[in-house]
């Protein structure tokens, strides 16, 4: 291997690092709110790049009937707990953000669709139409267990991955795709050709942390699920409602994994399932990083992503092997490293 | 219902599934072929979620890595599969203990979050190694063959494989009945106070790995063997999420689970495959995994503890045997009254920037029982973590029975004598009374895990019975050894923990607040309790609020205050000693 490969490899390494690194700091996100690990976060991702080429292709996306179908359902079970509840007048307010917010975004899709929107348009529409997803997830699946243990919503979570990934190709088929690049300039570094959609990557994972950062620290919100993350039952008793705050990882959660589904299209062919495996690389970035540290998470996820370059340049077939026979180590070194806290699980 | 009732519906039951194979049709014993292979990995899982509360997605490729083995032995080199079964369960065992090794030490979702990622990672090995055909698998796998009895037929290998499950099913039953079963059955919940009773959690957790890759083995075995051709499919991570399905929906507690989950979910599986295409035309197989997806997690929010498990509560409560006299278990050999037993000198904990015990030192001898006295957050509990080895010291030794143990596994320093009781209760809830206890003394008895399966242990199980059923009446609870610890009240619990922590025949007995919660005459006898101990010999180290019960008990008084030891003496010292009354009060007026 000569140093410019090496630097080549790096490079290559580095975007799709950033890559995992949006979703790995979405995972950690969602994690410390709402202490669910949120496997599908990959699957969210590949379903982005999924919407984007469909929506390049004129097409109305399949996600489009997924959100469809999940703001019904979210509807009901949020309308049935109400009515149960005795809360009956909040039932319009229920109405309004669990069916009619997401079906107007569907709406404007499926309107735009028709006008062949140019290329910013089609992004903020993909965008909108990916985000309402995992609350809506959240809501069905989730919020009727939000007290369970950790490993009983872990259990959950890789449940849910496989019903969407089923769902993903009952909506978007088997084909894959790729998008067109976002930006076809390219600039050298000391010899070294570097593509202006890896420049992107890194810029807008750079932009989202450091946007991360300035929300958890200057806005009531931010602190609001800072404080939820830290102990959910003193959050309560401040007035701060855990399923709130949970939401609202969970769109924020999803508007990063759909910014690097968005950034990961042009430059992998995304299936289906694809998610699975960009989840879970991001996810053992995550767990490098410790499971609740942000600048962690992410310098794990950029950490596996070199990895990997590297890896598929010795042996492509067993790319993926290696990558996940590395958590392996690391895990015993994290285990011998810091003493674990006993979580002690009383039934 | 009695044992006897029990063995005959179980016998009724065997017999059942021997005829089976002779009135169903062909494609019913093929499917409970397969019904029985899943059951075998299934019932590895139930062991070690179930019972052992790890939560593992991995088991799929634990039946792989046997199926392979077996594979590459009978297919590719042409021996006899029996030489398959060896290297199976040798590779499968081998690479389970390796990983245990390296993961079991993971917190909760750290631990099953890395069974995702070993299992995926042996899905693409078993795809991407040339001699093990990538994805196109190995075809051509021998049939099983019994001497020269080729098992071809359907019901001939059904008869292996349910007489494998059945047998399994009464080793597992004997195996969680025995010392190490309770072991492993005590693992839920964390491990402190397992640890505490001098068993080693990693061990057990090892071996109930190992022990759940072992029944996968033979699961992966027979697979290879039916269905004579294997690809990496069957051993991918859905798979392994269907085996943690079974286990589940059976009810992960129970190893009938298994079979039942298996069963269940087996036969869903099919009946959704020729459903689904009439309710949805061309999009059965993405359906599928829907419609299985959501109804497990429909499970998991709706019933959480299973299907076998949620009948046993319409059956009659089984009646068992109360123990009966039995041969001693061998007792420690106590050190003379008098002799220096616990040597606490400077030690020094901090967590953070908190000094929680700072500089302490002091003695216990053999045959008193000392009180450890302070306001709250004075820093007792600390120090009793910190003897019994709980917490690390940040500096200073602790020596016990003139042997150095400041920096022992906490395993450890309970197998040379000291049995501890815990300010916040620390109980097994589901299990009995009898069994709680029954853990105390596994320090003292030593039937391993084959002894256990086989029932070669019944003498020492008798008497460990018997041992635990007189502490359990010495603290006043022997009336009902078969209620379920969870039932009882916080007084009665800190009793069946005192029960517990005698059972293992310490030489130092270590109690956190035993009056806590108990009523005046609840006190009364558990002071007499205490002073019938001293007489024989036994030492004793308390923490107490209740001043009076302290008072009237204890030989010497040790007082703490901010951290820091602020006097020691006896009692009636204590009581007139000024900074004592400070400490307490505030100031003497």
């Amino acid at each position: 291997m000569t140093p410019d490969i090496a630097a080549i490899l790096a490079i290559d390494g580095i975007a799709s690092g950033a890559v995992y690194a949006l979703v790995a700091i979405g995972t950690v996100l969602i994690f410390t709110v709402t202490r669910v690990i949120f496997i599908p976060f990959g699957d969210i991702a590949a379903f982005t790049a999924l919407t984007l080429a469909a929506l390049d292709a004129k097409q109305l996306p399949g996600t489009a009937a997924l959100v469809a179908v999940l703001a019904c359902l979210a509807c009901a079970m949020e309308s049935v707990a109400l009515v149960r509840a005795g809360a009956a007048r909040a039932l319009p307010r229920a109405i309004l953000c669990y069916l009619a917010l997401p079906l107007i975004v569907v709406g404007i899709v499926w309107a735009a669709v028709k006008f062949d929107p140019p290329l910013p348009v089609r992004l903020v529409l993909t965008l909108m139409l990916i985000t309402p997803i995992a609350p809506l997830l959240d809501r069905i699946v989730f919020r009727p267990i939000a007290d369970g243990s950790v490993l009983l919503l872990l259990t959950v979570s890789v449940a849910l991955h496989f019903a969407l990934v089923g769902l993903g190709l009952m909506f978007f088929g088997p084909e894959g795709v790729r998008t067109e690049p976002l930006t076809s300039l390219s600039t050298e570094i000391g010899g070294i050709t570097v593509s202006g959609q890896t420049v992107l990557i890194l810029l807008a994972a750079l932009l989202f942390s450091v946007l991360l950062f300035l929300f958890f620290d200057f806005t009531l919100i931010g602190k609001a699920l800072r404080a939820t993350a830290i102990n959910r039952t003193g959050a309560r008793l401040m007035g701060i409602r855990p399923a709130r705050a949970g939401t609202i990882a969970y769109l924020l959660g999803s508007l990063m994994a759909g910014v690097s589904g968005i950034l990961i299209a042009p430059v992998n062919t995304i299936f289906y399932d694809s998610g699975f495996l960009i989840g879970l690389k991001a996810f053992v970035g995550v767990i490098v990083g410790g499971m609740t540290s942000y600048p962690g998470a992410a310098l794990g996820a950029l950490g596996v992503g070199i990895l990997e370059s590297f890896a598929s340049f010795e042996s492509s077939t067993l790319k993926d092997v290696i990558v996940f026979s590395l958590l392996i180590p690391i895990l015993l070194w994290l285990s011998f490293g810091a003493p674990h806290s006993d979580e002690e699980i009383e039934e | 219902m009695t044992g006897a009732q029990t063995r005959l519906v179980a016998a009724a039951a065997v017999l059942c599934l021997l005829i089976a194979p002779f009135w169903l049709n062909p494609f019913s014993v093929t499917l409970l072929n397969y019904i029985g292979i899943y059951a075998l990995a299934a019932i590895g899982l139930a062991l070690l979620t179930g019972v052992g509360g790890i939560i593992s997605f991995g088991q799929a490729a634990f039946v792989g890595i046997a199926a392979y083995s077996t594979a590459w032995v009978s297919a590719a080199n042409g021996y006899s599969p029996w030489l398959g079964l060896a290297l199976a369960i040798v590779m499968t065992c081998a690479i389970a203990g390796i990983l245990g090794f390296v993961t079991l030490r993971l917190q909760g979702h750290f631990l099953s979050l890395s069974t995702v990622a070993w299992g995926l990672a042996i899905y693409f090995l078993f795809g991407n190694i040339d001699g093990l055909g990538n994805y196109n698998g190995i075809s051509n796998i021998p049939p099983i063959a019994i001497g020269s009895l080729l098992l071809t037929e359907s019901w001939q290998i059904y008869l292996l494989i349910w007489g494998i499950v059945v047998a399994v099913l009464i080793l597992c039953y004997n195996l969680l009945d025995s010392r190490v079963g309770r072991a492993m059955r005590a693992l839920r919940g964390g491990n402190t106070l397992v640890e505490s009773l001098g068993i080693s959690a990693f061990r057990i957790k090892l071996l109930t790995f190992v022990l759940a890759a072992f029944l996968g083995a033979l699961s992966g075995w027979l697979y290879a063997h039916l269905s004579r051709f294997i690809s990496p499919g069957p051993f991918d991570a859905g798979m392994g999420i269907e085996y943690l399905m079974m286990a589940m929906v059976g009810g992960a507690g129970s190893v009938l689970g298994g079979v039942v989950g298996a069963a269940i979910v087996t036969l869903l599986k099919n009946s959704v495959q020729d459903y689904l295409p009439l309710i949805a035309r061309g999009a059965s197989g993405q359906l599928e995994i829907v419609a299985f997806s959501a109804l497990f997690i429909l499970f998991l929010q709706r019933a959480r503890q299973g299907i076998v498990p949620f009948l046993a509560g319409f059956l009659p409560e089984p009646k068992l045997a109360v123990p009966q006299p039995a041969a001693a278990l061998p007792r420690r050999a106590q050190p003379a009254p008098g002799k220096l037993l616990l040597k606490v000198d400077a030690v020094e904990r901090r967590f953070g920037g908190l000094v929680a015990v700072n500089n302490v030192s002091f003695e216990v001898r053999a045959g008193e029982i000392l009180g450890l006295i302070g306001p709250n957050g004075a820093g007792k509990s600390t120090i009793f973590n910190l003897l019994t080895g709980a917490l690390r010291v940040n500096g200073g030794e602790i020596a016990f029975a003139g042997r150095p143990i400041t920096h022992d596994p906490q395993c450890h320093i309970a197998r040379a004598g000291v049995a501890r009781t815990f300010q916040h209760v620390k109980l097994r809830p589901r299990m009995s009374l009898l069994d709680n206890v029954l853990l105390g003394t596994y320090a003292r008895t030593r039937s391993g895990l084959l002894a256990g399966a086989l029932r070669l242990d019944r003498a020492e199980e008798a008497s460990a019975r018997y041992a635990a059923l007189c502490e359990l009446q010495r603290v006043g609870l022997g009336e009902k050894p078969f209620e379920l610890a969870g039932n009882l009240p916080l007084g009665n619990q800190r009793l069946l923990e005192i029960a517990r922590a005698l059972a293992a025949d310490p030489a130092l007995l270590v109690l956190d607040e035993p009056a806590a919660g108990l009523r005046r005459q609840e006190k009364l006898r558990l002071a007499e309790l205490l002073r019938a101990l001293r007489k024989d010999n036994l030492t004793i180290l308390l923490v107490e609020h209740d001043m009076e019960f302290v008072m009237t008990l204890v030989d010497r008084i040790v007082v703490l205050d901010f951290g820091s030891k602020l006097c020691e003496g006896e009692p009636a010292a204590i009581r007139g000693d000024a900074r004592v009354q400070e400490a307490y009060l505030g100031g003497v007026a």
